[in-house]
Order: structure tokens, then sequence, then C-alpha cells
């Protein structure tokens, strides 16, 4: 499979409010693709939409020139993160995993091996529900990193992140893109981003506003977050007083 | 994906506590009603084991109970009688209850009989007058066949093990009106004349829910005449228990006249098969299912709206983007896992009740392996359906509390409304006709015969429907549940 992602022309209502206005953009390999906008903007549906989970009212997506619904054992081609807190509470990391690996065909050697890939050896045996926010982080990266995929998608990695946990996932993430994969990271974290990334795409109101490398960025306005503000300055619905 | 369900199953510790529940259940109210059962019958003041009813020649509890006059056959043989009259009384009888009317219940029964001895249970063939229902070719307690509409002259013939019968309106033109091959039947049988009339049996809608069945004693008396060959009859009360109603004592005993080349046979009883008055059906052990079937709604239930209340859908729905599938996937492993607790929780309650009921001095319908098996795999096939149906209607609300009421709404509550005499009867036959309910028919060992007059109601042990029609409808229902379930996930955003 190519790792490529294509976002092209989506367009989606929910009842009145236009979640995405033509939204288009592609991701390519080889380097951290950050995926910036504010609250409402559209980053989720477009995730979800990538994912299969929600329906376009118009356009595409693709992973790999293929539609998502189209794959097969789905996992060995996208890894996804989208919220770290899906887990049934009285089941343990170890067999969140498992049922995973079975459902791609996976052996189960591959759930040993992501456990210990993102520190969660101790705690595998333990009900997920008495993990701590980092904790469900890194089982979800372990869920995504499970079927070692051409693709990751990733909504805010770094929540609930300790400092030591920050360093892991930034250099997991940086040792992914130079091995030729499509890394797709959701964040609001902007000091992140601009030490990690390589492009970005800033959206905003369910279109792209940005789509440039994260140094044409720098260049023109100083620092990645100066571009974001600036950029989505009339794509804010709520912005506080005194903030630009 | 299937595999991954399974795991998915396996690993919530509830979920599997709640099927363990669901077999515990089963087979300690079961047990427990079974081992607290106990039957005895007093003779005066001494409590003593009560009289086993007879056992016909399928291994099934039979009525076998009437006035017989006989003679030995041995070897071939045939007897050609006309019936006269049959005339008989109804005690105390709707609307008034208050008075001895003359009268015949539709199946009284006047005719002749070849019978392998006087022991009841023994094996037989008859051709028979009814009041209501023509001519009748019976044997062996559960076969019935109808003859012409009307006729009075009868006649029976035996040619080594094959039994006929006749009937003819006039004594000249005869017609066969069926014919039996009683395998094993002795050289020297009884052949000879026989009335019976069974308790009249009604059941009323009781204005506070439920029904009230009554029987009462009747009797009937057949006159014979023109009987060929005529002389050498002994009389008999077959399977005569001692009882006399005060009808019998005071009025009109039961008994044999002979005059004029008359015969008069007077007397009550039947020959029928034993029905749920005789003996309890292996089923009602099987009581504590309705109870698995409470866990088992939860269980199934929560099997899927766990995974929308914390988000889980999504993460499978990644996993396996074909929806039906994913959706298929989850049904096939929750019918499953609860058809294999299913045959644990019947495999296990049914033989062992049965045994303590017998212990207990209680008569238990004897039934063959191949019905045990039925209400056993089927029972199981029954739990299985309802899990999915249960399923289903999480999968389509996706929200726990109200699938589960409306999952118990749908099965439990029909069920209890329907068998518990809380329904009228003919009420109780529609929400056991329509309801997924229905599929307890599953478990009904005894078949309703058409041959006897008694109210077969749900509250008695019998379904509208035949077994694996009941079955069908709950298959019908988790299918079309299912159906709404997979459009809903179709169409929507996960």
């Amino acid at each position: 499979m190519r790792a490529i992602i294509e976002v092209n022309g989506l367009r989606k209502r929910f009842g009145p409010a236009v979640a995405l206005d033509g939204m288009t953009f592609t991701v390519r390999a080889g380097q951290v693709t950050g995926f910036a906008g504010p609250n409402g903007a559209g980053k989720s549906t477009t995730m979800r939409i990538i994912l299969g989970l929600d329906r376009p009212d118009d356009g595409t997506a693709l992973v790999g020139g293929q539609p998502y619904a189209a794959l097969r054992r789905p996992l060995t081609h996208v890894g996804a993160l989208i919220d770290a807190g899906a887990v049934q509470p009285s089941r343990t990391g170890r067999n969140h995993l498992l049922w995973l690996a079975h459902s791609q065909g996976l052996p189960v050697r591959r759930v040993d091996e992501v456990i210990d890939q993102v520190g969660l050896r101790t705690a595998a045996r333990r009900r997920a529900g008495g993990y701590s926010l980092g904790m469900r982080q890194r089982l979800g990266v372990a869920a995504a990193l499970l079927g070692d995929p051409p693709v990751l998608i990733l909504d805010e990695p770094f929540n609930g992140l300790d400092p030591e946990g920050m360093v892991w996932m930034r250099r997991l993430l940086r040792e992914r893109a130079a091995d030729g994969r499509v890394v797709l990271i959701a964040s609001h974290l902007m000091g992140e981003l601009q030490d990690l990334a390589g492009h970005v795409v800033v959206v905003g109101r369910g279109r792209v506003v940005a789509d440039a490398p994260v140094a044409d960025l720098r260049a023109r306005f100083g620092t990645l977050e100066a571009a974001y503000l600036e950029l989505t300055r009339d794509e804010v619905a709520f912005r506080a007083e005194g903030v630009r | 994906m299937i595999r991954a369900e399974w795991t998915k199953f396996r690993t919530v510790r509830g979920w599997l506590l709640g099927l363990a529940g669901a077999v515990l259940a089963t087979v300690f109210l079961g047990v427990a009603a079974a081992s607290a059962s106990h039957t005895s019958c007093s003779k005066g003041p001494v409590e003593v084991p009560c009289p086993r009813p007879p056992t016909g020649p399928d291994g099934g509890l039979v009525q076998d109970r009437f006035p017989f006059a006989h003679r030995d056959l041995a070897g071939d043989g045939s007897l050609t009688v006309r019936v006269a009259g049959m005339t008989g009384i109804i005690t105390y009888p709707p609307p008034n209850h208050d008075e001895i009317v003359s009268g015949l219940v539709p199946w009284a029964k006047a005719g002749i009989m070849v019978k392998d001895g006087v022991t009841p249970g023994s094996r037989y063939a008859a051709v028979l007058l009814t009041a209501a229902h023509g001519v009748r070719w019976q044997h062996d307690y559960t076969h019935d066949q109808a003859g012409p509409a009307t006729a009075s002259w009868l006649r029976l013939t035996r040619t080594g093990d094959t039994v006929t019968g006749y009937a003819s309106a006039d004594g000249s033109t005869w017609a066969e009106v069926g014919t039996t091959r009683l395998a094993g039947l002795p050289r020297t049988v009884q052949i000879g004349l026989f009335v019976a009339s069974p308790t009249n049996v009604t059941s009323t809608a009781n204005a506070r829910g439920g029904s009230i069945v009554q029987a009462r004693f009747t009797q009937a008396t057949g006159v014979f005449d023109r009987v060929s060959p005529a002389g050498g009859w002994r009389y008999d009360e077959v399977g005569d228990d001692g009882e006399r109603t005060d009808w019998e004592k005071f009025h009109q005993p039961a008994g044999l006249r002979e005059a004029a080349g008359k015969l008069t046979l007077t007397g009550s009883g039947d020959i029928a098969p034993g029905g749920t008055a005789a003996g309890v059906t292996v089923e009602r052990t099987l009581v504590g299912m309705i109870f698995a079937l409470l866990l088992v709604i939860v269980v199934a239930v929560l099997f899927v709206t766990a995974e929308y209340r914390r988000g889980l859908i999504r993460t499978t729905l990644i996993a396996e983007p074909r929806r039906r599938r994913a959706l298929a996937a989850k049904a096939v492993v929750i019918g499953a896992v609860t058809f294999a607790a299913g045959l644990v929780a019947a495999g296990i309650t049914m033989p062992w009740a049965t045994r303590l009921l017998a212990d207990g001095g209680n008569f238990v319908q004897p039934v063959g392996l191949a019905t045990g098996l039925r209400v056993v795999v089927g029972s199981a096939a029954l739990l299985a359906l309802l899990a999915v149906l249960a399923y289903a209607l999480g999968a389509a609300l996706r929200r726990g509390l109200l699938a589960v009421v409306l999952a118990v709404a749908l099965t439990v509550l029909p069920y209890l409304l329907a068998t518990a005499s809380v329904l009228p009867p003919g009420a109780a036959q529609w929400v056991l006709r329509l309801t997924p309910a229905a599929g307890f028919a599953i478990q009904q060992t005894l078949p309703a015969y058409a041959q006897v007059s008694y109210p077969y109601t749900p509250s008695d042990g019998y379904f509208p429907l035949p077994p694996w029609a009941g079955l069908a409808v709950v298959a019908a229902w988790a299918a079309a549940v299912l159906a709404v379930a997979a459009a809903r996930l179709r169409r929507g955003d996960a």
C-alpha cells in the first residue's frame, strides 16, 4: 500500500451546522504532519471520515488510494488513536489489545511487543478502568502500532502524558516518520508541533486555511503559534478578549 | 472477527459471571423445586404411595378406566353388534350448576374392543360410536381416526396381529373404519363391549384474571343388541380404583345387565392419553430458565450497549469497517455462548430434577430420548435466540436500560402473563403465538389430542404453536430486530 492520505472536497453537515466545507489536503510520508485548527474547525470529523466512521455528504477520503472501508485487516494499513478513553473498564489492557490482534489475524506475540514498545508491561494485566490518562494514551498508541501500519493517525497524542512520556512520544513519532510512514497528528500544542512536524495543515470552519511546511510558516510569522493565530483569526467561534 | 468478539466476551468478568449465574439459577431452582415436591396418598389415616397411573405401550402415562363386558378370543375371530342407544348424565353442568342433567359429553363412547387382557395400560384396538364425533377407530390410547358420521352397526375382526374395524348403517353394507397391527398380540385376547364417559372438564375466564377449570362426573349407558356371536360375557371395570360417587352409590352403579339378547353397559372413565393431569412433565423442571433469561438478557444487551457507552464501538468499526459483519460477529458470539450455557443448564437440570421428583413419589411423564433431547437442545436454542433478540434490541436502541426493559417486556413478561394464569386462555394463546415467548413451545413434551375434550391451556403447559414453529417465531423476531439494528448501523455515523 502507498503511504499517503488524500482528502478531497469533503463536505458534511450536522443539521444546520456546516462541519466540513470542501476540506482538501494530502498527507505524505517521511515527515510528521501536524493537523491544527480551532475547536469545531472539523479536525475530528475529518479524521472520523478518513477512518470510515462518519459518512461525508460529498467528497472522498482515501488511505493509500483506497477508501478505508475497502481495506482488509485495516489495522495493518492504518493505526489510529482517536479516543483514549474508549476502553471497557473491566477488561485488562492486554486483553484489549488481544481482541484487536484477533480481529486482524495478528499473532499474540504482537500484543506483547507493542506492550513493551509503549512501556505498559507492568500495567498490562490490570483493568483498564484503573489506568491514568497517560496510561490510556499509551494503550491507545499500542493499539495503533499493533498492525505495524504504514499510516498513523493520532488525535491529541500528548494528552495526559508526563514529561518522560512527551519525550517518548516525540521520539516514537519522529522514528515512524523517518521510516517512510505517514504520521498525521491533530494537536492544539503549537510549540510541540513546531519542533516535531515538518508540515502542517491548518483548518478553520471546515476548510484548509494553510497547508505548508512548518519552515515556511516560521519564516513568514516567526513562530507556528503566531502563524496559527493569524491564519485562524477569522475562523474562530470562541475567543477570549485580549488574545491578539 | 468472531474470534475477536469471543475474546471481548470472555475478558469481561461480569459477563462470564452473569452467564454462570444463569446456569446456576436454572439448576438451583429446578433442583430445589423438585426436591421440595412430594406426592403421597392416604388410606384412611395412613400415608401410602399413590397408585401408579397406568403406562401405555409407548411408555406414556394413560387413562384406562371403563366398564368392559368381555370374553376370551383365542386366535382369529370377530364380533358384530348394533348400538341401539346411548344415554347418560352430567353432574351439575353450567350455566346453573344446580342439577344433574341427562346428556352425554361429546366424547362419550360405546363400542367394541380387542384388548390384551384387562390390565390398565394394555394394548387395544376399538371401533366405537361417540356422542358427537361419529364413528371412530382408536387404538393404543393416542391414535384416533374418524369413520362415518352416522352408523349404528359395528364389527371388529382379528386376524393374527391385525385388528380391523367396520361400521354400517343397516347391518348389511359395511365400510372399513380402520385397521391396525398390534405387534406381539398373544393368541388369547379379550374381545367385548365397552362404554366410556370422560370427566366433563371446562375452563372459563375468571373475572379477576386467569381461568377457572372445573371437572364434573359423568356417566354413560350403552345398549347393544344383535350381538353376534352372543353369550359368555364376563364383566370387569378396567382400572377400578374403588372410589364411588354418590350418583353411583345411590342412583345408578356402573355395571352390565343382560336381558332378552340386549346388553346394557353403564359406567364412567376414559381410554385416552394421560395428559398433564396424570403426572408432572419433564419441562416443569426447567422453570428456573425464566430467571436465567433475565440474566442472559442483561449480559446480551450490555455486550453491545457497553461499547456505545464507552465509545468502544468506534474501535470495533475501525477494526472491522464492514459494519454488518461486525454486527453479525457479535450476534454469533452471544448466540453461541448462551447456547452453550443453556445446554449445560438444561442438560444438568432436567435429568437431575426428574430423578428427584420420582424420589419424592411424584409421577413424571416419561419421555423418549428424542423428545428429551429436543427439550434440552431446544431450550438452549431458545435461550440463544432470545439472547440474540436482546442483543439486537441493544444494538438498535444503543441504550442499555431501555433495551433491557424492552427485551423483558417482549419475552419474560408475556411468558409469565400467559402461563401463570393471569390472562384469560384465549388472550394467553394469542400472546404465545405472536410474542417471542412463543418459543417456550419447544419445551412442551405432551401433545394436545383432538380426541380428548380438555382445555389445553398455556397455564397447563400446552402451547398454541408446535415446538419448532414456536422457535421459528423467536427466530423471526431476532432476525427482524437485527435487520433494524443493521440498517441503523449502516446508515448513520458511528
